[in-house]
């Protein structure tokens, strides 16, 4: 890419120490398009201050698809603003002001993201983490992005929102029914993740991993162990990584299932979500047969997996397989002749080519919209190197497409599911994870929403130094609010779901 | 669309029979619930859920009790848009400093005689976040709590035994 030195790291991807300039040539490569913006964090170092803090920016090349993190040192406590040249970025250096207290230097938007002025410590992932009182009364007005206009009215709704789902706020200024501009404020469910990572054990960082996002448990935990086996040189049997991907593939099953039917139901088709109900819950009444956990939490962990399935269980999976396989693909036959509900996901919700890419949103959000990316495709992981199967890209963008992204993504899960089973490698289940003193490791997994990361740093004690997750959501909202634009609220409901973005894997 | 409506009138439900009220829920709920309550709600209750900063583990399994596996609703039991059209608080998470003020809102505007249901491990105890600076401590720390139904995250059945104790107690 841009780097002429030698890596620090190469576990699996390399990560270079960078300076200002170079820093900047990699935002002028976001700007241009070359590459794609996979993820910023900072880390304060603090096992060890003296280090000083240094920002971490991953960046994905488009063309060749590889991965690399660059870093650059901030002893000043200041960085060069990314989001100057790459919007993308902005909420992601907004929260390392607020978790790290280090600025970026000629960014446009400062306001505070996950900080709300109430957590009882400011900047807690500072080596000095602030004195409350300082920063609580300059996050507590959140000033909303001005509309002005003759008619226009806002409509403020959350975080406590009107069905089961998470809370967030959303901003909505109206001409009578037309969305004008939709500005998300999320936070809410911000846990100290990050902070509670530090200085934990690996048995214990597992357990936090697994409960980033519930939906996603199994695809957390995923990248978790992979970047603790990268960051120790521990090598999970193969067994263990053909189960993994069957719980993978077990839970984006279940979340598209659940999906598809709640997006129908919201545009008043009560029918499929009726019926995607009964083939979510079969799918996870056999995930608790054969894992013990309905969600299948805390089943992966580094070195392996904890719980195995003999011949009986696959013949249950395959039993399972067939009957939902047939009842689905009925539904969606249906889907597909209701005039009347294709008339609602239909051009309802568009997100641009142009967006998807310059957002590098990963997941049907991006693949719905031309961007084909897929982590198991393009970062491949074992076992997804040896198995076959598609990755669907669609071009028109709208609740339809991401509705229909996730039917054949059904459908290639279940081809997936098939050769692994059949290929199971016999074998141990769980490698031990070898005694490290300090070292580092990216996990990056295709989770049902998009691709996650995770990246370790290891203390000289052994345990957790650093550890930073990023959902795929972060650069999913912001194509939410651009997709409600000229929309009317009324179908806010059905693109907010066919996005199901995450707030709790964002908040952390 | 037709056949499968069809053959849903001749095949037998898929719903499961009613499970067994919890007996250490219907404990902690005798001393929650008294006459005047039983006689103003009759045989129906309806429910806020309130995440307070769960994972989302919860909501997915509170979600499934209104599939037609669990049908929560055959037994009085709904889910309503407003708190103020409740009479339980079903809360989740381990009430983040960020949701805190929402919560106690939700709380305030649900008309009396209401309950508090604290649903998983986070909302009971904080679970593996219990401590963090950014929450604020388990629900009943924020608001008075009726019935913990513990689990990580509860199962469906769970949580229909917990909210079937609470339907008995409080139509006794």
């Amino acid at each position: 890419m841009f780097f002429s030195t030698q890596p620090v790291s190469t576990k699996p991807w390399p990560r270079y120490i960078v300076d200002a300039a170079t820093w900047n040539k990699c935002a002028d490569a976001f700007a241009a398009g070359t590459h794609s913006l996979f993820g910023l964090w900072a880390d304060s170092h603090l096992d060890n201050p003296a280090a000083g803090a240094e920002i971490h920016m991953a960046i994905y090349e488009n063309a060749t698809h590889k991965l690399a993190v660059a870093t650059l040192p901030a002893p000043d406590g200041v960085f060069p603003s990314v989001a100057r040249k790459h919007a993308p970025a902005a909420r992601l250096e907004r929260t390392i002001m607020d978790m790290h207290g280090l600025r970026a230097e000629g960014a446009v938007d400062t306001r505070a993201w996950l900080d709300h002025g109430k957590w009882r410590q400011a900047q807690p992932l500072a080596v000095q983490p602030a004195p409350r009182g300082d920063v609580a009364t300059a996050v507590a007005d959140y000033a909303f992005l001005p509309v002005d206009g003759e008619g226009l009215h806002e409509v403020p709704v959350g975080p406590i929102h009107a069905g089961i789902i998470e809370p967030g706020h959303f901003r909505f200024s109206a001409n009578g029914e037309a969305v004008v501009r939709l500005e998300e404020k999320l936070g809410y469910v911000h846990k100290g993740i990050e902070k509670l990572f530090i200085g934990a054990d690996i048995a214990r960082g597992a357990k936090l991993a697994g409960r980033i996002s519930g939906d996603s448990t199994v695809a957390y935990a995923f990248a978790y162990a992979r970047a603790v086996e990268q960051a120790t040189g521990t090598v999970a049997p193969p067994r263990a990584l053909y189960l993994r991907a069957l719980m993978a593939e077990l839970e984006r099953i279940a979340n598209h299932f659940g999906d598809v039917g709640a997006i129908c139901n919201d545009a008043a088709f009560a029918f499929m979500l009726a019926h995607t109900g009964i083939l979510r819950e079969e799918t996870l009444q056999l995930c608790h047969a054969l894992f013990g956990h309905r969600l299948m939490m805390d089943v992966i962990v580094p070195g392996g997996v904890t719980a195995d399935i003999d011949a009986a269980g696959a013949d249950k999976v395959r039993a399972w397989m067939a009957a939902a396989e047939k009842r689905f693909d009925k539904l969606m036959r249906i889907y597909d002749d209701a005039a009347s509900l294709k008339d609602r996901t239909n051009n309802t919700g568009h997100v641009s080519r142009k967006l998807v890419d310059r957002f590098g949103a990963g997941g049907y959000v991006g693949r719905a919209s031309g961007r084909a990316f897929d982590a198991r495709k393009n970062l491949p992981y074992a076992p997804y190197d040896t198995l076959n199967f598609d990755m669907p890209v669609l071009h028109t963008g709208d609740v339809n497409a991401r509705l229909w992204i996730r039917r054949i993504e059904i459908a290639q899960s279940f081809a997936m599911i098939a050769q692994l089973l059949d290929a199971m490698p016999a074998g141990a289940l769980c490698a031990p994870v070898a005694a490290t003193t300090a070292g580092e490791g990216i996990g990056v997994v295709e989770a049902f929403r998009g691709d996650v990361l995770v990246w370790l740093r290891l203390g000289a004690d052994g345990n957790i130094a650093r550890c930073h997750p990023r959902d795929a959501s972060w650069f999913q909202w912001p194509l939410l609010e651009a997709s409600i634009e000229n929309n009317i609220i009324a179908d806010f409901p059905l693109c907010n779901k066919s996005f199901n973005c995450s707030y709790a894997g964002h908040d952390l | 669309m037709k056949d499968m409506m069809l053959k849903s009138l001749v095949t037998p439900a898929v719903t499961i029979p009613a499970p067994k009220p919890d007996d250490a829920a219907l404990a902690e709920l005798a001393r929650a619930v008294n006459e005047r309550s039983r006689q103003l709600l009759g045989h129906s209750l309806a429910i806020r859920e309130v995440d307070a900063g769960s994972c989302n583990g919860c909501e997915l399994e509170i979600h499934a009790i209104n599939n037609a596996i669990y049908d929560v609703e055959r037994f009085g039991i709904k889910f309503t848009a407003s708190p103020k059209h409740a009479d339980v608080l079903l809360v989740t998470g381990p009430v983040t400093e960020n949701m805190k003020f929402a919560l106690q809102r939700a709380y305030d505007v649900t008309p009396d005689p209401k309950w508090v249901v604290a649903v998983g491990d986070c909302a009971c105890t904080g679970g593996v976040f219990a401590g963090s600076y950014a929450c604020a401590g388990s629900v009943k720390d924020i608001v008075p709590v009726d019935l913990h139904i513990k689990g990580c995250p509860p199962t469906p059945l769970d949580l229909l035994r917990g909210l079937l104790a609470l339907m008995e107690t409080v139509s006794r």
